[in-house]
């Protein structure tokens, strides 16, 4: 067995790792060490080979292995080291237990940054009834073969879930010949973004069937047909009203679930809202020299904002790693009205920076005031023409209001009178 | 003739109402700002879109596809077109450089598509 230290080792090489990495690194961090299970760096972005990465970041449009690349390129100029084909097992305080083809490795570190990302919820997380036959994939499986090992994964598709994912595989597919017979969603609206509504389904006249589930699956050895059927408002299917789509694959693009088993073994408590760790607005979590950052934080649908946390997280355990983090009373941050989560958890009162505080609505709403409040202090306020659950909504608190937080700081989204 | 399109400017989605002949607009009805007069116009006149695709490359360690997209929006009905060609294309090559055009000129639209990768 080997072992190594240094001051910052962070998991997962996507876009939270490698801003972590360069903001450690810009931060005066000696040692930045990152570990990545496959064999080149940039995580998911390498199989998202759309556009749309970057307007709010970089304020231009990008695909997501250029997007990647503009931190790849940083990362290996600030002389940040990486190990590629290595699999962060086990985390026990400051001591991470990593394998590759040399054995096993065991990394001590001032600090731990989690940067796994997620994963997508399968066949088995929904318990869609029917046989089990092949041609049954995740979109983002779909996607990788697709994109980087150039494999068509059918010839006639349907897909369940209207995720970004789902919908831009739609398009992909689309355009390599495949076809796309119906984009299959439970709720009674879209789970993405409208842009990839316009731009992956209408534009190629792809169906789009709102409150319909899949109730069946046919076939041996590979998928013959799925049978759909609309759902009533509790989301029961009506079977008397389903019908039969045949095909010979289906995607499934119905949700992602934070990629948390390296932290559950470092006991980092998880909390149900987001599968996510809680944090402060250092990324800090309840293990004060384990930070999380990005999708195994929290999932988020711009990875833009996966580099902004990727850099907070990477700052702070810089700062940790040689005792300057700040640290002091923490108040909670509290869902209120219309708020199914706020992120970061936690704020420390002491901070003499704005805090930026990510939250996701319950039901989606047109005309809309969302406000950061503790007791009758008000704290930020901002009107927006509309909410979704899909899209991710932020305040800022600016430093200067941060003396009159008090025991909680309250997230509410309140309807407005109809204009 | 008259065309429904969902802005995609912002999250409201309005459904913005474009009425028009021959490429000219004679009438825009529903939106809910000027940005979202821009986007419809443009939607009604000419629709247009980044291609994105991956094709093989030979020569190279690295064993992947090689992302690829076009240097600008290229007309949609020409999307599938495009398709076609980049579907033949494949490259041999040591080194593939981050932006270098790997298909000049698709489908005569000025357009290049270029690499979105570095590769070795």
């Amino acid at each position: 067995m080997k072992t190594r230290k240094c001051d910052v080792v962070i998991v997962g090489s996507g876009p939270a790792g490698l801003a972590a990495a360069i903001a450690a690194k810009e931060n005066n961090a000696g040692s930045v060490l990152i570990i990545e299970r496959d064999a080149y760096p940039g995580g998911i972005l390498q199989q998202c080979i759309h556009p749309g990465f970057g307007l709010k970041y970089f304020n231009e449009e990008l695909t997501g292995p250029e997007y990647a690349q503009r931190f790849i390129d940083k990362a290996s100029a600030l002389k940040v080291e990486t190990l590629f084909n290595t699999m962060a097992i086990h985390i026990n305080q400051d001591v991470l237990t990593c394998v590759n083809t040399d054995g096993v490795l065991k990394i001590e570190a001032g600090a731990i940054i989690l940067a796994m990302g997620c994963r997508e919820r399968t066949r088995a997380n929904l318990v869609i009834p029917g046989s089990r036959p092949a041609g049954i994939y995740t979109a983002g499986t779909a996607q990788r073969l697709m994109n980087i090992q150039g494999h068509k994964v059918g010839k006639e598709i349907v897909i369940l879930g209207s995720g970004d994912i789902g919908m831009i595989m739609a398009r992909r597919m689309t355009l390599e010949g495949v076809k796309v017979k119906a984009v299959v969603e439970i709720m009674p609206y879209l789970a993405g973004l409208t842009r990839n509504k316009v731009q992956c389904l209408d534009d190629f006249g792809i169906p789009l069937l709102l409150s319909h589930t899949i109730v069946d699956i046919t076939g041996i050895d590979r998928v013959e047909s799925v049978t759909i059927a609309p759902v009533d408002s509790n989301r029961n299917p009506i079977l008397e009203k389903s019908q039969i789509i045949t095909c010979d694959t289906l995607l499934l693009s119905v949700g992602l679930i934070p990629e948390n088993e390296l932290s559950k073994t470092g006991e980092v408590p998880i909390i149900p809202a987001t599968k996510g760790a809680s944090v402060n607005q250092y990324m800090q979590t309840l293990r004060p020299n384990i930070f999380s950052c990005g999708n195994v934080l929290h999932v988020n649908d711009l990875v833009d904002n996966v580099s902004r946390e990727g850099e907070i997280a990477g700052m702070a355990a810089a700062l940790y790693s040689r005792g300057e983090l700040p640290e002091g009373e923490e108040v909670p941050t509290v869902a209120g009205e219309n708020i199914n989560y706020v992120c970061p958890q936690r704020i420390v009162k002491t901070s003499n920076k704005d805090i930026e505080l990510f939250f996701r609505v319950k039901v989606p709403g047109h005309d809309v005031i969302l406000v950061a409040q503790s007791g009758d202090n008000m704290l930020a306020r901002r009107k927006t023409i509309a909410v979704s659950p899909g899209e991710i909504e932020s305040l800022t608190i600016k430093k200067e209001l941060l003396k009159d937080i008090g025991s909680q700081i309250t997230i509410n989204a309140i309807k407005t009178e109809v204009r | 003739m008259e065309k429904e399109i969902i802005c995609v400017i912002c999250p409201k989605g309005c459904r913005i109402k474009v009425a028009g002949e021959d490429g000219q607009i004679h009438k825009i009805e529903n939106y809910g700002c000027k940005r979202g007069v821009e986007y419809a116009s443009s939607e009604f006149v000419s629709p247009c879109r980044i291609l994105t695709s991956s094709i093989p490359v030979e020569g190279t360690k690295d064993k992947r596809m090689l992302p690829i997209r076009s240097s600008s929006p290229i007309p949609r009905d020409k999307l599938l077109h495009c398709m076609e060609q980049i579907k033949k294309t494949k490259i041999n090559n040591a080194v593939v450089q981050m932006h270098q055009p790997v298909i000049k000129n698709i489908l005569g639209t000025g357009i290049d598509m270029i690499a979105c990768r570095t590769m070795r």
